[in-house]
Order: structure tokens, then sequence, then C-alpha cells
């Protein structure tokens, strides 16, 4: 695949001094529906350094999309209180001004999402919808822009952009369409792209040329990556790093390397054996039995101890997250004493 | 390619049309016959023998069978002839000639009213559903449906013009004669007809606008940092512009039928005083003109409305 280079407006020596301190910096973010106990995330903590692929990975229903979402305050406004910092270069985007946060998203932090049909606009052309998204950071007249437009399409491996520029959504395919959301997210060279289960709608053929397609950007452009997916095998592939997420809290944070060869969360080990492909040829593909609790339902202590094969009358209190080496941590009480299986003997 | 199945649709769309404009002006015709009263004992005058309303019948072609008078009117209809009306022996067309500009004029005038109110208010309601703005203009949009228009009207005249002596009370002026003329005649029977129709266009586009507001391709605007009117105006707008469309469409058809009330209580010399008079009087051959003439403008509209929802929306279908 042919990628060239993204516009970047960041000196080497420049990422090389930000190095020390992340890019993103989220603390304790929790969301709370109005008038709800429970919240439906709690205390997220995590980090992206600037460049760093990291993923989120985690069942349906257990908070990692709208962790995603909101980063970029893009949660529907009414209903949910959120609280905590989510800090972008030191900057705290939850204390930021409408017109303050409107300079940061598409500019600094871009987003993709699950579904590209319904993510598109379906009465513009995607061409208009990505020069717009220029036009709506620099001072650019609409030929300029329309020519930067088409430059991203070609960068992000479409054929004929000067023709599929005029396309409207509904005459692309799947993997085309979300071709041209990582297009119009990368065309304003953010710093941090996020990427919301970015595949999971696609053909599986067409899966991975969009991960290697983000992959190769992220290393080519020194975008750094918020890959959000509850497929390990994606990230592991794609990413430096691993969040897993359980129930609305973050119960592991560790490199992938790490991760997949020892994992310290009974959580991650459970869903790295059931993946497929590494998982052992024969027999019956292992599974994690039952379910993520409702919030009705949410056990006290470690949210995860009714489905943990583990669990004893010590996970019955708060387990917080605790490190378990240099770049390693785990929200789990038993860590020290447990050996988990990885994917990886 | 494109161009030519563009052509063929609307065509297409036209030969359906033929059916329609047949069942309905038959309907109307059986509808007139099963009416009591008799058109030649009105004609013949008082004691008139029988002899002669037998005559009178003859000469009208009231004495041939229901079906055969029906299709001499259609197939006079295809040759371009409307007939005469019965009672002043004038030519159907050229009373509908005279008439139709009035009643569009009113009509036109209400559908601008109901747009360039109820649109704004429709995108005010939207942008915070559930504020106070939006449950008072709730509130005074149901009063707009309730109101039976007739009323208002009257509300208009007994103020405007009797009281105010601001606008003339009852008439109608040609646009040929003079613009302002006829613009002062048609405000208030503008105004009275359109009251249900600015409250009915700004609640749909409500209900559209709240529901593309929260959608997922909106999400990504705002993702890519689009400001709020930017967002509203430039690509709301156009994703609504389809249901607005359809509205302003039914809208239209609609305000055509509720011009008979208006008309007669602003004494205007439209299509619906027009089709009224005849009507009282078994004048057939006028009621069955206007009808015909009603059925192509709703056929047209609706034609007019299948080609726009082309231009304003990629997605249907070529």
């Amino acid at each position: 695949m042919n990628i060239g280079e993204f516009q970047t407006d960041r000196s080497p020596s420049g990422q090389k001094a930000a190095m020390e301190t992340p890019l993103l910096d989220v603390r304790d973010l929790s969301l709370r529906i109005a008038g709800n106990e429970t919240p439906l995330i709690r205390d997220v903590s995590f980090s992206v350094r600037p460049g760093e692929r990291v993923g989120i990975v985690g069942e349906s229903g257990c908070g990692k999309t709208m962790t995603g979402l909101s980063i970029l305050r893009l949660l529907p406004p009414i209903g949910i209180a959120a609280s905590g910092q989510v800090l972008f270069e030191g900057e705290d985007l939850f204390a930021l001004s409408p017109g303050g946060l409107r300079a940061v998203r598409g500019r600094d932090i871009a987003m993709i999402f699950q579904e590209p049909m319904s993510a598109l606009d379906p009465v513009f052309t995607v061409g208009e919808q990505i020069a717009e998204a220029y036009r709506a950071h620099f001072a650019a007249s609409a030929t300029e822009a329309r020519a930067r437009a088409m430059d991203a399409l070609a960068r992000v491996g479409i054929p004929a952009p000067d023709k599929r520029y005029f396309d409207y959504p509904h005459q692309l395919s799947g993997g085309m369409r979300q071709r041209v959301m990582i297009a119009m997210a990368l065309i304003c060279s953010p710093k941090l792209l996020i990427a919301d289960e970015p595949t999971t709608a696609l053909d599986v053929t067409v899966q991975s040329q969009i991960t290697d397609l983000l992959r190769d950007i992220s290393e080519r452009t020194g975008t750094a990556l918020l890959f959000i997916t509850h497929d390990l095998g994606v990230v592991a592939e794609t990413c430096t790093r691993v969040i897993t997420m359980y129930a609305g809290e973050v119960v592991e944070d560790a490199p992938v390397d790490d991760i997949l060869l020892a994992p310290r969360h009974p959580y991650t080990s459970g869903l790295l054996r059931s993946l497929p492909g590494l998982s052992p040829r024969r027999g019956k593909l292992p599974f994690i039995p039952g379910r993520v609790p409702s919030l009705a339902a949410m056990p006290v202590g470690c949210r995860f101890r009714e489905r943990c094969s583990h669990a004893v009358p010590a996970c019955e209190v708060y387990q917080r997250m605790e490190p378990v080496g240099p770049m390693h941590s785990t929200r789990c009480g038993r860590a020290g004493e447990l050996s988990l299986m990885g994917a990886v003997h | 390619m494109i161009g030519s199945t563009k052509q063929n649709a609307i065509l297409r769309r036209l030969a359906q049309a033929i059916p329609v404009v047949v069942i309905a002006t038959f309907l109307v015709f059986s509808l007139l016959k099963l009416v009591p009263g008799d058109i030649a004992v009105t004609l013949a005058g008082d004691n008139a023998s029988d002899a002669r309303i037998a005559e009178i019948r003859q000469i009208y072609g009231l004495d041939q069978p229901f079906l055969g008078q029906y299709f001499s009117w259609l197939g006079n209809v295809v040759q371009g002839d409307l007939s005469r009306s019965l009672l002043s022996g004038e030519s159907v067309g050229a009373s509908i000639a005279r008439s139709f500009p009035n009643t569009l004029l009113i009509v036109v005038l209400a559908i601008l009213i109901a747009l360039v109110l109820g649109i704004p208010l429709g995108v005010v309601s939207a942008s915070r559903p559930g504020g106070v703005i939006d449950t008072i203009l709730l509130a005074i949009g149901s009063l707009g449906i309730a109101v039976p228009n007739f009323w208002l009207a009257m509300l208009l005249v007994s103020f405007f013009a009797l009281n105010m002596n601001w606008l003339p009370a009852t008439g109608a002026v040609p646009l040929t004669t003079s613009i302002s003329g006829a613009l002062a005649h048609a405000i208030l029977p503008a105004v009275a007809l359109a009251a249900g129709g600015v409250a009915e266009v700004m609640r749909q586009l409500r209900s559209s606008l709240v529901e593309i507001l929260g959608s997922q391709h909106v999400r990504t605007l705002h993702a890519k940092g689009l400001s709020p009117s930017a967002i509203l105006w430039r690509h709301s707008l156009k994703n609504v512009s389809v249901n607005l469309l359809t509205v302003t469409s039914l809208l239209f058809n609609r305000l055509f039928a509720a011009t008979v009330v208006i008309e007669a209580v602003f004494a205007i010399p439209g299509m619906g005083s027009l089709v009224v008079k005849a009507a009282m009087n078994r004048d057939f051959p006028v009621v069955q003109g206007v009808v015909f003439v009603m059925v192509l403008v709703v056929v047209g509209v609706n034609l007019l409305t299948d080609i726009l929802y082309r231009v304003f929306d990629p997605r249907v279908a070529r």
C-alpha cells in the first residue's frame, strides 16, 4: 500500500522533548447518569505519550467507547455528568470554553467511528466533508481545500481520488468509507487519533487493511493512536501498549508484549485465551463465563470476581491499580501469587 | 444515461397521473348525480311544462345514460374543451381562468408565510429541545393547529379591516390590474389560511431536526471542530430538506382545498367560490371543470416534489 507522508508541523526535537510529558493524560475520569448512584465509568486514568499507539480493550458495555467519546466531550450533553480531568498537552479539555474545545477537535485530536456509513453526512459528497474539516481550522480557499482533500484521499489508498471526491457516502463500500473517515481525521495532521472500533462494522478481509493503514500512518507521521476495540488480536498487531477495561474500570495497563506473555489480571488472561488465533489448535475455544454485571447489580470490591475462577474472599474489598512491573500495573490483589496464562507460551 | 433514466421516471409518473385524474373526476361526477334535485327543472323556470323540462334535458344531454354523459365530458376535455356552464352558458375554461389566479395568489402567499415563519421557529425550537422557548412554541403551535381558520379569518377581518381600516375586508383585485391592490386583498385571507401551516412546518421541522442533531454524522461534525451554526444551517437543514419538502407539498394541496371556506369569508371570486356556487345549483360542468383543474394541480405539485427530492437527496434512486 502506498502511503505518503501526512504533513506535520512538529519538529523531531520538539517531539523528543515532549516524550517526557504525556500527550494525553486522563485522570480519574468518571461518568455518571444523573440521579444514578453507580457511575458508568469509575476513576479511569491512563496516558498516551506522543506518537504512542495505545489500545483500549474490553467487552461490549465495559465503558471503552464512553471513555473515547468523553475525551473530546462528544457524549450527549444531557443526562451524563463527567468528573475528573482530561489533560491534553497539560491543558484540561473539560475546562475549555466551547470555542477552545472546537479548536482542539479535529485539529489536535481527531476521531473516527465504528459505523462509517452513519458517521458520514449522507447528503454531502465525501470530498466536501473532508475539505470542510480542513477549512474549519485553516484559512484556505475552496480550491486549496479541495486539492488537499484529494491528496488526503490518495494517501489513505483510495484510487482515482479526483473522481471519488464527488461521490456520496452511499456510493462507496464500507472499507472505502472508513478510509474516507481516516482521510478526514488526518487532514489537519492531528497529534492524536482516537479510533473507536474502526473495523467492527467491516468485512474481515477489509479489517486488516484498515488496521495496517492506521498503524502505518501513525508510524510515518508520529500521530499518536488511541485504538478502542474489543479485539485483543487487532491491538496486538497495531499497538504498543494495552489498557484493559472491565465494567467501567481500567483493570490492566501494560506494554503489548508483556500482556501477551504474562497478563497480570484474570480478565485480560481470559480475553487472550478466548482469541481463536492464539488458543491451542484442538478442542473447544475457551470463553469467560457469565456477562458484564449491570449498573444496578455492580458487585462491591473487584467487579470481575463473580466471573473469576481465582476469586477469594479478599476480592470483596475495593481493588486499586497497583504496579507489578516497570510499565505494568493491574487491579488484582492476587496478581503477585497468580501465574496467569498468556497468549504466547 | 442518467438523464434518460430521470426522464423515464418523470414520464412514468405522468402516466400514473392519468388514471388518478380519470378516477377522481368520475367519482365527483357520480356524487353529483346522487345529489337530489334536477337542474333541468331550474333551467326551465317557474311553471314550466313537463314537455319543456324534457326538451331542456335533451338539449343539454341530461337524458343520456350516466356513463355516456361522463365519457362525452371526458372526450371534450381531452380535446381541450371543458364545456359550458349550464346556468350562465359561459365557457368553464374562461370562468376557471378568471378565478384560478385569485386562489393561487392566496395559497402561494400562505405557503410563503408558513415557511418564512415556520422554518426559523422550528430551528429555534430544535436548538434547545425541552427548553422554555421550545415549550412555549409547542403550546402556541398546538393552538395554531387547533384554531379553525374561518374563525381566525373573521377575527382578522373585524380587527384589521373593520376596526382599524388598514386592509380591505372583502373581494380580490387581479395581479394584472394592481400588484399592491392584489396583495392588500390577499394578505388577510393568506394569514388566516397559513396559521395552521406555520405550526405544522415548525413542528415537523423541529422533530426532524432534533433527530438529525442527535445523529452520528452530526457527532462527526462536532468531532471535526465545526461551529454549531455550520452544523445547524449547512448540514442539518440540508438533511431535513426532504422532510420539509414533503410537508410543504402536502400543505400546498391541503390549503387549495381549505380556500373554499376562506374565500367564502372574504367573498373572494376564486376556485372555492366557483365550485360552491356551481355545486349548489348542480351546474355539473363547472364542478367537473374545477375538480379537474384541482386534480391537475395536486398531480403537478406531487410531480414537482418528486423531482425536487432528487435534487435535495442524492440517495433517492435515479
